[in-house]
């Protein structure tokens, strides 16, 4: 059983396809790295994943609850960090939304200005609390647009120690990004898109590691 | 569940705008000032006020909500708040009905405040008997506006012009409503009976509920 | 063969409207109460027809396209949209000239009068929305979903002169309960229609094959942009 199975994806902007035949299937317990170019369809296949845009043609089928964290933080400046992470509870029908909020911003450490406005936080800060939020109802499928881009040392090391802890229990976790040595150690398997198409996917093998534009040189056209 | 997740989104929205009171203060203040306009652009003391009464109380409404419709939508894309509540296991219909009905609440508490000003303002033969049926006008009237104004205010919030573009979708749209309720409040104020235009009023309003909801989904995701 | 249907359909509908001219200002005698000026029914009435048919031809096409998210149907509704405008405007006009004669005004604030301005207005606004969306899927279902909500005020707009007491003249044609008219003065407008019809059709597809160029041009700087 794959916690995510992607067949056939299409999405057209107009006649343009934006991707092409997409076909990925993750089984649980993997962490993979969506690799490829700006425009490659990278956040346009994270955003079909997560159902915030529909595939033109073809199927997803996902095992369980999806978490996303992308280029927005997705909380609400006008709230308290409590009230946000309860509201987002509420809306994952948690059992005692609250408690599991004040449980989550313990973790990310943010217990102390539990009652402050998002607005009034930090930076670093308010990135903090949109990992909590991501994380709160303990996904099957996490989505990671980006995670590293923008984020502040502290919350860089919230958010691979709550990856550490989603691996550990076998969850599984997609993300896109530039920042190639930081994926490529995270993951277990690497995809490469170019051009709306995957090109190449597999597991992450020692040689990715140690020669980072190796797979581009394998794998893409130039 | 679906009403646990309209009731979610209701409060919330009604939380943030009362931590601010941004499009509270905004539309209250700006619909005194349009009723102390109007004063100016007819004889207030005159017979002839009666004629219009409805329609300026309803032009008032219909520009002062536009102030509280505007930031319905625009709250949410923010911080990309969108996305995360589109990615939970929200409807597209629970998330709007919810934000219709926090809308709606918002537009009727300004229109409780301000209908006393226009009364004063204009001179206004006010009864106990014209008290509910009143009430009803307004509650009808106003959640034309309202379903209106959120499906269009959802529809434009990512677009270039927005501030453009709502109010030119929204007024003509809403203009059948908003003539059924002028009528039928300057019938009302004046005791004449008020004949078709409540039953008008109620299948705008069934008609329009029913395809936004419908449609939301389509507008939100694709 | 589509120059060919074009052409076609263009010397029909000019033969027609030529043959309909000569029997609307030379054949016909004027109305006995409204003299010369009633002749404006010929162009008034089939140009509202076409404007609210194609209104509602647009929102089903707008329907097949959220069904089968096929851009041509997001082209047809634009077309068939945008040359229906064209026509409520000319039923817009002829009627405020007709008004002026008839009632000494242009304009009168009546049921009629007022839906139907406020259906131009909101297929104004839908060929304004159009313009400020980019992406082409977007568009199309934003453009969509303001098509059928507006198509419930053309509904309205239609159904307006029974609903209410209107300045506005109840049906004159037959097939509406009117047949208020005189013996052979209804079979011009019939013939007006047809013609006129021919000749939106050649606009849709004028208009038509510029839309795929646009969706065409828009694909191809999509394709640079991507490298």
């Amino acid at each position: 059983m794959n916690a995510l199975e992607i067949a056939g994806v299409w999405k057209y902007y107009g006649d343009f396809p934006a991707l092409r035949e997409v076909g990925l299937n993750i089984t649980p317990g993997s962490t993979m790295a969506l690799l490829g170019r700006n425009g490659a369809g990278k956040t346009t296949l994270l955003r079909i994943i997560a159902g915030l845009s529909r595939p033109s043609r073809g199927s997803i089928k996902i095992q369980g609850s999806i978490g996303i964290l992308g280029h927005g933080i997705g909380v609400y400046d006008e709230l308290s960090a409590i009230e946000n992470l309860t509201l987002f509870g509420r809306l994952h029908d948690l059992p005692e939304p609250r408690k599991r909020a004040e449980e989550m911003l313990e973790r990310v450490g943010l217990g102390r200005v539990r009652d402050g406005l998002a607005r009034e936080f930090s930076r670093g800060m308010r990135q903090r609390l949109a990992v909590g939020r991501a994380f709160l109802h303990d996904p099957e499928v996490l989505l990671l647009d980006e995670p590293f881009t923008a984020l502040d040392d502290r919350a860089i090391a919230v958010l691979q120690s709550m990856i550490q802890q989603m691996r550990d229990r076998g969850r599984t976790i997609i993300m896109s990004t530039h920042q190639l040595r930081e994926a490529l150690e995270l993951a277990s398997h690497v995809a490469l898109l170019q051009r709306g198409q995957i090109v190449h996917t597999g597991e992450r093998t020692q040689q990715m590691l140690d020669d980072t534009g190796w797979l581009y040189r394998t794998y893409g056209d130039n | 569940m679906f009403l646990r997740q309209v009731w979610t989104i209701t409060t919330k929205d009604l939380h943030s705008e009362l931590r601010t009171k941004e499009a509270w203060n905004a539309s209250i203040a700006f619909s005194v000032v349009i009723l102390l306009l109007f004063s100016f652009a007819f004889d207030p003391s005159s017979e002839q006020i009666r004629e219009f009464s409805g329609g300026l109380l309803w032009m008032t409404y219909a520009f002062a909500g536009a102030l509280v419709l505007n930031r319905s939508f625009a709250r949410e894309v923010q911080n990309d708040c969108l996305d995360a509540l589109i990615a939970s296991p929200v409807s597209s219909a629970a998330l709007f009905v919810g934000k219709a009905l926090a809308n709606f609440s918002m537009l009727f508490a300004v229109e409780l405040v301000s209908l006393p000003v226009f009364v004063l303002f204009y001179n206004v033969p006010w009864g106990a008997a014209q008290f509910l049926p009143m009430l009803l006008v307004l509650v009808l009237g106003t959640w034309a506006l309202t379903v209106i104004g959120t499906l269009f205010s959802a529809l434009t919030v990512n677009l270039r012009l927005r501030e453009l573009m709502l109010p030119t979708l929204v007024y003509p749209m809403m203009i059948p409503a908003l003539i059924a309720a002028m009528t039928i409040t300057t019938n009302l104020l004046a005791g004449s009976p008020v004949g078709f235009g409540i039953r008008f009023l109620v299948a705008f309003d069934i008609i329009f509920t029913l395809l936004a909801v419908v449609f939301v989904d389509t507008v939100l995701v694709g | 063969m589509r120059e060919k249907i074009i052409i076609g359909l263009a010397a029909f509908s000019g033969a027609l409207l030529a043959w309909n001219m000569n029997t609307i200002f030379t054949a016909l005698p004027d109305e006995l109460n409204q003299g010369a000026i009633y002749r404006i029914i010929y162009f008034h009435v089939p140009a509202n027809i076409l404007g609210m048919v194609g209104f509602g031809l647009g929102m089903l096409f707008s329907i097949g396209y959220l069904v089968t998210k096929n851009l041509r149907y997001d082209a047809l509704a634009a077309s068939v949209t945008e040359v229906s405008l064209v026509f409520a405007s000319i039923g817009l006009a002829t009627g405020s000239i007709w008004a002026r004669i008839i009632w000494g005004v242009w304009w009168a604030w009546d049921y009629r009068l007022t839906s139907w301005l406020v259906c131009w207005l909101i297929f104004g606004g839908y060929l304004m929305l159009r313009r400020a969306v980019d992406e082409p899927n977007q568009r199309a279902r934003f453009a969509a979903v303001v098509s059928i909500l507006g198509s419930v005020n053309a509904y309205i707009s239609y159904k307006s002169i029974e609903w209410w007491n209107t300045q506005h003249p109840q049906p004159v044609l037959s097939i509406r309960n009117g047949g208020g008219m005189a013996q052979g003065m209804e079979a011009p407008i019939w013939w007006n229609l047809l013609a006129l019809a021919c000749f939106s059709a050649i606009l849709v597809m004028v208009r038509m094959r510029q839309e795929s160029f646009a969706n065409e041009i828009d694909t191809l700087r999509r394709m640079a942009h991507a490298q």
